[in-house]
């Protein structure tokens, strides 16, 4: 059941994220050893810990607000894009979750989403204008199903916290160099001719090392978590789904897109579906990437014909990796219910031309501007810009006048 | 005395354990509880928006007659029924009568293009996956509450305090259960 697989994945994680504590600590061991070589390996440790809380305290308060901020996300009512809404609501009500996310929309034409929040009932997803043009609606679903299962399995408050070791470790270690380069090694000699030498050297060499090494390999920690995450919730959201073939097409589509997103950054990345900041051409290994390969991705998702519970994903996973590696703990693999596929319902209109996605990214950027939309009785869409001055609007094809209340 | 104090930790701590397995148990059956009003709630929208859909369809398809009619009838059977199973029944021939009209909406290209008419396609889409999405849930969670009562040693609990397991919610139409979808295109 999905329950017991959120406990077991936070258990897993757990592993990973000491070890990043771990290095933390020995990090601020090491440079505080090196100011002060009798007791300040223990205020270094002190002082790592409180910046890594001070940190994590404040994107744990204030991170959802910031990140969407940063995005240029902005909340949407259901008039907006009523299939958006209905197709978050659906997938919510498939989670069985008893909240409603939020919904926002990032006025860009690169197709992109992301999910945040560190609790279910304040949690939001955000798509670009973009996205929404570019998929039908099965693969939209799909994409917010992706959303919806890092939210259901807790996933922004793992990567906050790891986030911000990570923030944390660079931040010292950049400190550190700087600091090096600029006086820092006078005090050290001074030190250094009064003690024993022998000792000192063997922590300036830790340390340069630390400073060097620390930043890279708590990347690697968090990237490694990044995308274990990454497949687990495309595992889920085909759950919740049932339909495997929507996110991969999905992932297809925004993969293919050569738009970038303006508002993302190295920060922000790891939080979209797809990293944001893919450079043409840059095809570099797994380990230092936050979203595990994207045609790997897909290629598990297509040879899902079996089945869409945990255990069916596992083996597709096996089968394109080639290994047999524990992504979904034991709990998650017994998940008996067998849930068979269901088929498209391509009920949408698919847009089929480049001038026809244009269009409907166009609307949606005019009614985030406050473009008031009127549907007229006889099937044509009148859009009023929001300083039209009028009360009333008439109808170009039958005539009849709309009022608008402003 | 040593006995004594021995004896009341045990009882405690066996307290304790049943209180505990007792308000999981609850805890579960009230989650099957909203599940259900989940299913209701999507059940009844729909039965909402048929009046709506006829109404806006009513204009163009004046040769399918028999196939609105069909859907109204069903739609008040629908809503009169009063047993999980009679409701079953009803829904499964609700949604075949819908399914006769999203083929019939290709014959008229004016009613495709009307955009009273999209909009009120996707929120039916829409119900129609929520419907069968709410029983998806409903069933996973009948399915972890069952296997509570069943297993040791929550079954003990349970029979003492008469916890009966959930029925499913089954569609018996096969067509329903494969794909309980509105699509007009």
């Amino acid at each position: 059941m999905m329950w017991e697989l959120i406990q077991a994945n936070r258990r897993k994680s757990i592993f990973i994220f000491i070890g990043m504590g771990l290095l933390l600590i020995l990090i601020g061991f090491t440079f505080g050893s090196f100011y002060e070589p009798e007791s300040g390996g223990f205020l270094g440790i002190f002082f790592a810990l409180m910046l890594w809380g001070i940190l994590s305290m404040v994107s744990y308060f204030a991170g959802s607000k910031i990140l969407l901020a940063v995005s240029g996300a902005k909340e949407v009512t259901k008039d907006v894009h009523p299939q958006l809404y209905n197709v978050v609501e659906e997938m919510r009500i498939a989670a069985n979750l008893p909240h409603q996310p939020k919904i926002y929309i990032i006025a860009d034409a690169a197709p992109n989403a992301f999910a945040t929040g560190i609790k279910p009932e304040n949690s939001a997803i955000a798509v670009t204008a973009g996205l929404l043009g570019t998929l039908n609606r099965d693969e939209l679903q799909g994409v917010v199903a992706h959303e919806m299962s890092h939210i259901i399995n807790r996933d922004v408050l793992v990567m906050t916290f790891a986030g911000m070791m990570l923030g944390a470790i660079t931040l010292m270690a950049e400190v550190f160099t700087r600091s090096l380069w600029f006086g820092g090694g006078s005090r050290y000699k001074s030190k250094s001719s009064d003690k024993g030498g022998q000792a000192q050297i063997i922590i300036l060499v830790l340390a340069i090392a630390l400073a060097i090494l620390g930043p890279i390999m708590a990347q690697l920690l968090y990237f490694a978590i990044s995308r274990k995450r990454e497949y687990l919730a495309d595992a889920s959201a085909v759950r919740l789904t049932r339909y495997p073939d929507g996110l991969a097409s999905a992932l297809e589509k925004i993969s293919g897109s050569n738009l970038d997103l303006k508002t993302a950054n190295k920060v922000t990345a790891p939080m979209y579906i797809i990293n944001p900041l893919k450079k043409k051409g840059m095809q570099l290994s797994n380990v230092t990437s936050t979203h595990p390969p994207i045609t790997e991705r897909i290629n598990i998702l297509r040879s899902m014909t079996q089945g869409v519970n945990y255990a069916n994903y596992q083996n597709a996973f096996n089968s394109v990796k080639g290994k047999t590696s524990g992504l979904i703990p034991q709990s998650g693999l017994t998940d008996s219910s067998k849930i068979s596929l269901r088929d498209s319902e391509l009920s949408q209109t698919s847009f089929e031309t480049d001038k026809q996605v244009k269009r409907e990214v166009g609307d949606l950027m005019m009614k985030l501007n406050d473009f008031l939309f009127i549907n007229c009785t006889c099937g044509i869409k009148i859009k009023v810009p929001p300083d039209f001055k009028s009360s009333s609007v008439t109808c170009p094809k039958c005539g009849r006048i709309h009022n608008i209340s402003h | 005395m040593t006995f004594f104090i021995v004896f009341i930790v045990i009882v405690v701590v066996i307290g304790f354990f049943f209180v505990s397995i007792y308000n999981s148990l609850v805890g579960l059956r009230n989650r099957v509880k909203n599940a259900w009003s989940q299913i209701d709630v999507q059940l009844k929208r729909r039965h909402d928006l048929i009046p709506n859909l006829i109404e806006t369809v009513k204009g163009y398809m004046t040769h399918e007659r028999q196939v609105m009619e069909n859907i109204t009838k069903y739609r008040s059977q629908a809503m009169d029924a009063g047993t999980v199973g009679e409701k079953a029944a009803a829904e499964g021939l609700l949604s075949g009568a819908l399914g006769q009209l999203r083929v019939q909406v290709e014959n008229y290209p004016d009613l495709k293009a009307n955009q009273n008419f999209l909009a009120l396609q996707e929120e039916l889409t829409s119900t129609e996956n929520k419907i069968s999405f709410a029983r998806q849930a409903y069933n996973d969670q009948v399915l972890f509450f069952n296997n509570k009562i069943q297993m040791f040693p929550s079954n003990i609990v349970a029979g003492m305090f008469s916890f009966k397991e959930e029925e499913f919610f089954e569609i018996e139409d096969k067509t329903e259960k494969a794909v309980p979808k509105v699509s007009f295109s």
